[in-house]
């Protein structure tokens, strides 16, 4: 068995220098400006939504799997059909999707004057996809351990039962309990789901083969309605003290009478905390892909450099890749862990009692 | 275009995520944190009444201890009755047995001597006839001639005289 890393490795590097070799001896002096820029386009594509989930391509034959997409058009209602209906024509049922401009990888409508307009788009796309899989995945196992637990509830549980009730035991106690502080028990399930959600996509996200690999957490809209439903339940819960603070903080009476200058800043506070929450979490799992896909990309861009270069930079970017892996797997829970600390953090201060001082002085 | 959040995508993720929320924090998480903190508490329970029953063993234990003590003491006190009561009886045995013995033996001894002195009054008895006996048949031996019948009646005439002066 320890031979084995050793003989992986001298095969990924024969491999990867023979098709390197491939590469070279085509006759790509044409493509070669287009294959340049394609890097940014390449990772672009791959870190965006897409409306079927391309696996690979042999020969000229690519293999990609059609998801479904659904479409109201204001013009011309409802439109359900399967991705793949674009292989055959550009054009189907009025729809295409567009190459160029504003909505460039999405489904527009051409309408009279020929402009693009974007219909109601609710299509299961590569994301969408992914996010449904993962959302049924999590429930699916948090279920699994939850019947465990009311089948034989003073049973120790072991396997990955146990490493479960170790994991959701471990964010209760050691994330939620002190951050929220008092009270966490009302919170602690939906931070908890919050975790295990964030989680799971991100590690779902690092599998490169087929339901994995969709960058889930690192699209905007994920970590917005995430963001957005921590922020209405800090601010919902949110306690008297915690307003008075923000609309009549304890500053000098200048700084908040003609002009409120502090209760205003600490306005904007409330929701730069959540839209940091937000960006954070996007940046850092798109950051974390399209390091990944860069660095492959590496063994692509080497290519006409030469056989020489070509193949230690692939051995490069192997190894690179590798200690990106872990990087990653590193940053997938520590991306959920923060999320749901900051958020449980937020839910604590947005519940502060009032301070007894002007009490004491009085006594 | 990376930071526009689609449409799509917001439906989905609203949909999913709230299908997710409301199924984990109804079914899922608050069920699994109950059960493990009643099994805490179960197990904190036991092992305080363990650690009680252990206490109550140990005083257990040690009454047993004291009464088993007590049980040896006993016994060693009713032994040493026991052998002082059964040397009491050998000895008293033996003093009886002894007495009655040399009461016997005196008794024998008595017997004996009895019997011996019988036994020699009666020898004295027989020897004093046989003597009488021998001594007629010798008298009548010499007494057979006249003469010495003469001799003998003058003898013990004069042996009487004799006496008689």
């Amino acid at each position: 068995m320890k031979r084995l890393p050793k003989i992986l490795f001298v095969l990924i590097f024969f491999v990867s220098s023979l098709s390197a070799n491939l590469y070279a001896n085509e006759p790509v002096q044409k493509t070669e400006q287009n294959e340049e820029l394609n890097v940014r386009e390449f990772i672009l594509e791959h870190i965006s939504d897409s409306y079927s989930w391309h696996i690979t391509k042999i020969g000229e034959h690519e293999i990609s799997i059609p998801l479904p997409v659904i479409v109201y058009s204001n013009t011309t209602g409802w439109h359900v059909f399967m991705a793949s209906a674009f292989h055959q024509s550009k054009v189907y049922e009025g729809l295409t999707i567009a190459e160029e401009g504003k909505y460039k990888g999405k489904i527009v409508e051409i309408d009279n004057k020929g402009s693009e307009v974007r219909p109601f788009d609710i299509s299961i796309t590569k994301n969408v996809f992914s996010l449904l899989f993962s959302s049924i995945l999590l429930i699916v196992v948090i279920l699994v351990v939850a019947r465990s637990f009311k089948k034989n509830p003073m049973q120790s549980k072991s396997g990955f039962i146990g490493f479960m009730e170790m994991f959701i035991m471990n964010i209760n106690y050691d994330v939620i309990k002190p951050c929220v502080g008092k009270d966490y028990k009302r919170y602690a399930p939906y931070l908890l789901t919050l975790f295990f959600f964030v989680f799971t996509n991100n590690v779902l996200g690092l599998i490169p083969i087929f339901p994995g690999g969709a960058n889930v957490t690192g699209n905007i809209a994920i970590t917005f309605v995430l963001a957005i439903i921590t922020f209405l339940i800090v601010n919902i819960s949110g306690s008297k003290e915690y307003w008075r603070e923000i609309l009549w903080p304890d500053v000098p009476f200048w700084l908040k009478a003609p002009i409120p200058l502090m209760p205003l800043i600490e306005l904007v506070g409330v929701f730069t905390k959540p839209f940091a929450l937000m960006i954070r979490l996007f940046a850092n799992m798109l950051a974390g892909h399209s390091i990944t896909l860069g660095l492959t990309c590496l063994v692509f861009v080497t290519v006409k450099m030469g056989p020489a270069m070509n193949t230690s930079m692939t051995v490069l970017s192997f190894l690179f890749n590798v200690f990106i892996g872990f990087v990653e797997i590193l940053v997938a829970y520590i991306q959920a862990y923060i999320f749901t600390m900051l958020s449980a953090v937020f839910i604590g201060l947005a519940r502060v009692e009032p301070h007894h001082k002007k009490e004491k002085f009085k006594i | 275009m990376l930071l526009l959040p689609e449409s799509g995508l917001l439906f989905w993720m609203l949909l999913s995520f709230g299908a997710v929320v409301f199924i984990l924090t109804k079914y899922g998480f608050p069920v699994i944190i109950k059960m493990v903190v009643s099994r805490k508490t179960y197990i904190d329970e036991s092992l305080l009444i363990a650690k009680q029953a252990y206490i109550e063993m140990d005083k257990v234990k040690a009454a047993g201890e004291v009464i088993v003590d007590n049980a040896r003491r006993e016994q060693v006190k009713i032994l040493n009755e026991a052998t002082q009561t059964r040397d009491l009886l050998i000895n008293d045995a033996k003093d009886k047995a002894i007495l009655e013995g040399k009461k016997m033996i005196d008794e024998a001894r008595r017997q004996i001597q009895l019997e011996k002195e019988d036994a020699i009054s009666d020898i004295r008895r027989q020897v004093a006839e046989l003597s009488v006996d021998i001594a007629e048949k010798v008298l009548r031996g010499k007494l057979e001639k006249k003469d010495e019948q003469m001799n003998m009646i003058n003898r013990l005439l004069d042996e009487i005289n004799i006496s008689k002066s």
